[in-house]
């Protein structure tokens, strides 16, 4: 089964912690977003493998854009 | 002897020395603090400069700094400048998605109103307590305002408490937002909020201002330039225009609005017994505010099956967007993958328009 990570605010990516391949346990941070000048970890919402990671750093993501794919 | 007499030096008195240091503190917290250098790094070397003797720059009608206070901040010029600013950079998507948390925001001018009865019961006049209550809405530019109609005296003294008190939010509201919710419903995570139209917030300044105009006129100045470049920046053909706003003449403002206001700050004004009452009770102001936006918040949630996150409440302060980040911080304690940013930033900017409201019934009846 395949979750998405989706983002939960608007902002900028300011740093990747996964990769395609990396094994994620549920609540291992994802990524780092940084809105309103300060940052906010995401964190995997299951167990698994990612196998699609969909931005980079310096991103600007809006709320509910899709950032990675856990299987 | 005529010669020694012109020498600054000689006619220094111990009270210049005492607001020496409190100008210096001032540039300290900002350099090395940060704690809101934009505005306390200008505030503090004018509080140096204005207790410097026989310089005449505080001297009605001449002065350097005396006409930037008298034509900036006396005329009601600056403040409303800081205003446009702010309305140029504020997006109120947040507060559109979830109107109902407007009532947080009104709930936090609790403070304020609170303190003016309790000022006043201390002896301030009617003028000094309303200036003195509104240091809890944690706006610099509205308490400046008010200050400057009401009670100039104060006027520093309030604004330092009000900047100082906006910088320390990160350690004043926590243990407040603790002792008053649970654990659970600090983990309450709220329904995701509805998306906005673009629409709604191109019509919102207009409609925004016509109805709070129309109810409370005295809170004019401001408002119509809050809204003005909001109107500038969700119109999205007047980049320039905007830009401007947000960045050019917003800095300039800032220059002289700290500047002026500790020009104001002369040891005859400052070092009075009454000054620490206004710090004491602009604290209280603020520490009362924050708990009637938590209490509201837990009151509505009797009412709702659609349950608030009582921490939200506390971002009622107008303290953009520091208020909002703690909420934020302090929900995430309780749940790391809790993201109340947003949630919190409706009330917070509820609470600047409910801040200003409040000024203005304060202008209306006490001028």
């Amino acid at each position: 089964m395949e979750e998405e990570v989706l983002a939960p605010l608007a902002g900028k990516v300011l740093s990747v912690a996964v990769e395609v391949g990396t094994t994620v346990e549920e609540d291992d941070e994802v990524l780092v977003l940084e809105a309103m000048k300060m940052e906010t970890v995401v964190y995997a919402p299951c167990d698994g493998e990612v196998v699609a990671v969909a931005v980079q750093v310096g991103d600007q993501v809006e709320e509910d854009d899709p950032l990675a794919t856990i299987a | 002897m005529a010669f020694l007499e012109q020498l600054g030096l000689f006619a220094v008195t111990p009270g210049m020395v005492v607001m020496w240091v409190i100008g210096l503190t001032l540039i300290y917290l900002a350099i090395s603090r940060e704690y809101e250098p934009l505005l306390l790094l200008p505030i503090g070397f004018g509080v140096l400069l204005a207790n410097l003797p026989l310089t005449g720059l505080m001297t009605p009608g001449e002065g350097l700094l005396w006409r930037f206070y008298h034509y900036g901040v006396e005329w009601e010029i600056i403040p409303p400048l800081i205003f446009l600013g702010l309305g140029a950079h504020t997006d109120f998507g947040p507060l559109l998605s979830q109107p109902r948390l407007i009532f947080l925001g009104a709930a936090a001018q609790g403070g304020v109103y609170i303190t003016f009865f309790a000022a006043h019961a201390f002896g301030f006049t009617l003028q000094e307590a309303a200036t003195i209550g509104i240091i809890g809405g944690a706006d610099g530019p509205t308490t400046i305002f008010l200050a400057a109609q009401l009670a100039p005296h104060l006027l520093g003294a309030c604004a330092v408490a009000a900047y100082s008190y906006m910088a320390l939010v990160p350690i004043i509201q926590p243990p407040i937002m603790r002792l008053l919710t649970t654990e659970q419903e600090r983990a309450i995570r709220m329904k995701k909020a509805r998306k906005v139209a673009p629409r709604e917030k191109l019509v919102f300044p207009i409609a925004a201002a016509l109805a709070i105009i129309l109810l409370v006129p005295a809170s004019a100045p401001l408002i119509a330039m809050f809204m003005l470049g909001n109107l500038f920046r969700e119109s999205k053909v007047v980049d320039r225009l905007t830009d401007t706003a947000q960045n050019a003449l917003m800095n300039m403002a800032t220059i002289f609005l700290g500047i002026s206001v500790g020009a104001t700050m002369s040891a005859e004004n400052f070092l009075r017994a009454d000054v620490i009452f206004i710090f004491a009770l602009g604290l209280a102001a603020f520490a009362v505010s924050t708990a009637c936006g938590l209490l509201l918040a837990k009151a509505m949630n009797l009412f709702t099956s659609d349950k608030i996150n009582p921490l939200v409440g506390a971002a009622g302060v107008s303290a953009v967007p520091m208020a909002a980040r703690v909420v934020h911080k302090v929900g995430a304690e309780a749940d790391k993958k809790n993201y109340l940013l947003m949630f919190a930033m409706g009330p917070n900017l509820a609470g600047v328009i409910g801040t200003v409201i409040a000024a203005g019934i304060f202008l209306t009846m006490l001028q």
